[in-house]
């Protein structure tokens, strides 16, 4: 057992990956990802969303397996079937979402599933509670009793009761998905603490996280991927932010981005210390006619949330929109779609498609007043309007009376777009437009925006790939925490500027200095 | 059934074999051949008086199963219905009974069903409490309400007048047929092309899509579930008009015979998907199943069992092509 982990191990590496790849229909999620990571080593994994760290650490964690590669513990290769053959290994993880029964006691949950047995079947309780008030001594945890209904507790001991979990499997490597997503910067700290204390006893901690400053307080080393792919493998203590930011938003050819300049017209929509707490502060913003301004910004910094504001989704507590220099009091969808207002949700499974409707039904739910007179849907005029938008779309169809849900992500995503532009919109807000479908599809949006935009429409487009809004946007703003931080215009906004403003890395580059 | 049920399953590229392999086409077909086969077995089974019995006996069951089965496309289910159909006919029988006008008789229980399944409506779709635990709390009350109300007495001495059931249209066409098909064919027309029809299809596939499509999932459901009762006093008027007396139990699981209507009639029960032309059609074969038990000499006790198979196949025919559809 080590404690130095820049030592090279004189044996086989504690975790080794090798050469992983996977697709899904459609996505090729990782095409040969490699790393290793040594006995009391924290290995943190980097990457935009959608760079593959996800169905990454789920294979190594044999909820699902890969197409090609493997992973070896010790130098042996394992079979990651199941997730039970994971924990066999040694293999645990800790999901953002944290996987524990409310209504039991900490102690149970540790157990669950490999309870101290006391003959005939029974559990042995005072096994259970010495073992579990042994684990908590080992780590140092003085606030948390066996006893106490997990339901009760805050999310910081919460993840403590998943760790000792973890544990109490004996686990050596222990994989931790964004575990200061939801922790306050005490829970931060004593995470750290106790991170510190497993690596004494040399257990290996693959940690990701968007933060690079946590990376850089705690991880020894780091491996970045970027769609899909290893980009590279730095020691923390030979990197800085800068280099970070770099390596994940890499370069890409632009060209990809078919941006057309169009003439930019009046503003449509303005936005003025917009509230809607606490993902929503004081937010301010306009989008003009024939103007795409891009939204970036990390997974929770609140961009979606204030879409949905501006939609009456959730409607806002405080502030002004104006809608063609008009006030307008936002309270329902129904509200914001009859203003001119349309939105493609992030969601497009949840919150976009109608699954079991027909191609035809999906394309006219937006806009049944146009085709509907005295309450009555006229079936030709619903034709029309589906055939016209399944034209403009391309989208790949047998017939217009295709259940929606047989189709392609892509196509999917095409109907849901046309559904809104059914309606004719002025402002187009679109969230995530091209996530989880392949290029080709990705294209053909990317072409639809320039259009739109070209015949005066207004598009606020969310995006987490950075090239995505640099290429297409007119205007780029960041949000972090919840406020609008920084805006650029279209020549100034570099990977490196953006990508600096949606980490808050200038701060951080100056704390790991 | 099986087998077949599955093949509709089968998104087929050709539409004249779809229309052929559609829930409705398979129980029409199941209907008819049902009555040949036991017709073969036994010819009495054929007989117009015992076919029109058995129609005129179930077409309530039909005709709130019409109901039941927008309330299951919305995304909800109500099992208050079998308790509300009984509290309906006393309603209207007393008032009968006691001189009311026959009109008004008749008119207290559509307008009670509506009131009764609107109230339900609002409390799940603005307190947002879960169907089935609503209208369960709702079948307590009205159980046990009628019960302790009406002493358990049956009502009798009804006027000749309140009598709807008895009404032969044409000389020939017997009232609750005539409202059967009457309500289907209606029914089915505003859920296929009405603008709110839709919305019902569309709240219950996928709320949260229709919310941000600006349709009002709350109002929807009210809708849905004030229809509902409407359907539900049209069912108590026949119920309560086809015997001479009007007992204060209902046939017992009314709600689940109309809920397994629904249900094999092609509603999915994870919403979204159905018509009330299957659930009919279900409705009319469920009740010849029971009489064609008699015909061939096994107990009428079987019939809940065969309801179950119905339900069980058709459920998991159901699930299984939801899979399919999720593709992945």
């Amino acid at each position: 057992m080590t404690t130095d982990p820049h030592r090279e191990a004189p044996t086989a590496p504690l975790l080794s990956v090798r050469t992983i790849e996977k697709s899904f229909p459609g996505v090729r999620a990782l095409s040969g990802v490699s790393f290793e990571a040594a006995r009391g080593e924290v290995h943190a994994l980097l990457g935009e969303n959608g760079a593959g760290k996800s169905t990454l650490i789920k294979i190594i964690s044999g909820v699902f397996p890969p197409d090609r590669g493997g992973v070896l513990v010790d130098g042996r290769p394992v079979d990651l079937a199941r997730p039970d053959d994971a924990r066999r290994a040694g293999i645990a993880t800790i999901y953002q979402e944290l996987l524990l029964f409310p209504e039991l006691t900490v102690a149970e949950n540790i157990f669950m599933g490999h309870a101290p047995r006391a003959g005939l079947g029974r559990i042995d309780w005072r096994a259970m509670h010495e073992k579990t008030n042994a684990l908590l001594a080992s780590l140092e945890i003085h606030d948390l009793q066996a006893d106490r209904v997990v339901g009760s507790l805050s999310v910081g001991n919460r993840q403590r009761v998943e760790i000792l979990r973890a544990l109490s499997q004996d686990a050596r490597i222990l994989i931790m998905d964004e575990p200061t997503a939801a922790l306050t910067e005490y829970d931060v700290t004593r995470l750290f603490d106790i991170v510190r204390k497993l690596k004494g006893r040399g257990v290996a901690v693959i940690y990701i996280s968007h933060r690079l400053d946590e990376i850089f307080a705690i991880a020894d080393r780091v491996t970045v991927l970027r769609d899909g792919a290893h980009v590279a493998t730095r020691r923390v203590a030979d990197t800085d932010a800068a280099e970070l930011v770099q390596l994940m938003v890499g370069r890409r050819i632009e060209s990809l981005f078919p941006k057309v300049t169009v003439p930019i017209g009046k503003p449509v929509l303005e936005v003025m210390d917009l509230e809607r707490r606490p993902l929503t502060r004081s937010v301010s913003l306009t989008v003009r006619a024939g103007e795409i301004v891009g939204l970036a910004g990390l997974v929770g910094s609140g961009r979606s949330e204030l879409a949905q504001t501006i939609f009456g989704v959730t409607p806002a507590d405080g502030g002004e929109i104006r809608i063609d220099g008009q006030q307008a009091d936002i309270r329902s969808p129904a509200q914001a779609r009859s203003l001119g207002i349309a939105y493609v949700p992030e969601d497009r499974g949840t919150q976009g498609l109608v699954r079991p409707m027909t191609v035809r039904e999906n394309f006219s739910l937006a806009a049944l007043g146009k085709v509907a007179f005295g309450g009555f849907i006229d079936r030709g005029a619903e034709r029309r309007l589906a055939g016209d938008g399944l034209k403009r779309f391309a989208v790949k169809t047998s017939s217009l009376e295709q259940v929606a849900g047989k189709l392609s992500g892509g196509n999917q995503q095409k109907i849901v777009l046309g559904k809104w532009l059914a309606n004719g919109p002025k402002l187009l807000i679109l969230d995530e437009p091209t996530r989880g479908i392949d290029v080709g599809a990705k294209a053909e949006i990317h072409r639809l925006m320039g259009e739109l935009a070209a015949q005066g429409l207004a598009i606020l487009m969310i995006s987490s790939e950075l090239p995505e809004v640099l290429g297409m946007s007119d205007r780029v703003l960041v949000m972090r925490e919840g406020r609008v931080v920084a805006e650029f215009p279209r020549e100034q906004a570099t990977q490196e500027s953006v990508g600096a403003a949606m980490m808050g890395s200038h701060e951080n580059a100056e704390k790991a200095a | 059934m099986t087998a077949v049920t599955l093949v509709s399953a089968e998104v087929s590229p050709r539409r004249r074999l779809k229309v052929l392999a559609s829930q409705e086409a398979l129980l029409a077909i199941a209907v008819i051949g049902l009555a040949i086969a036991v017709g073969l077995y036994n010819p009495r089974f054929l007989a117009a008086r015992n076919l029109s019995d058995v129609l005129l006996g179930n077409a309530y069951i039909a005709v709130a199963a019409v109901g039941m089965s927008i309330v299951i496309v919305s995304g909800n289910i109500d099992i208050s219905v079998g308790a509300l159909i009984g509290v309906l006919a006393t309603i209207s029988g007393t008032l009968a009974v006691n001189g009311a006008p026959i009109v008004v008789a008749w008119l207290a229980a559509l307008v009670a069903g509506v009131v009764v399944m609107a109230l339900q409506g609002v409390i799940i779709a603005y307190l947002r409490i879960p169907a089935i635990v609503v209208t369960l709390g709702m079948l307590s009350i009205l159980k046990g309400g009628l019960i302790s109300l009406t002493g358990g007495k049956w009502i009798t001495d009804l006027p000749d007048s309140f009598h709807l059931a008895d009404i032969e249209l044409f000389g020939m066409l017997p009232f609750p047929v005539f409202l059967m098909i009457a309500v289907t064919i209606l029914a089915a027309l505003w859920m296929r092309y009405s603008a709110s029809g839709r919305a019902i299809y569309a709240v219950g596939g996928n709320a949260e899509a229709a919310r941000l499509c600006g349709i009002s999932q709350p109002r929807t459901i009210v809708m849905v579930f004030a229809l509902h009762g409407l359907f539900a006093g049209a069912a108590a008027l026949l119920y309560a008009t086809q015997l001479r007396v009007i007992q204060s139990t209902v046939p017992p699981n009314l709600e689940l015979t109309i809920i397994t209507a629904s249900v094999v009639g092609g509603v999915s029960i994870l919403g979204g998907v159905g018509t009330v032309v299957g659930s009919t059609l279900a409705a009319v074969l469920i009740a010849e199943i029971a009489s064609a038990l008699v015909f061939i000499d096994v107990s009428p006790y079987w019939i809940r069992a065969v309801q179950g198979v119905l339900i069980l196949v058709t459920v998991i025919a159901d699930i299984l092509r939801r899979r399919r559809m999720a593709g992945a």
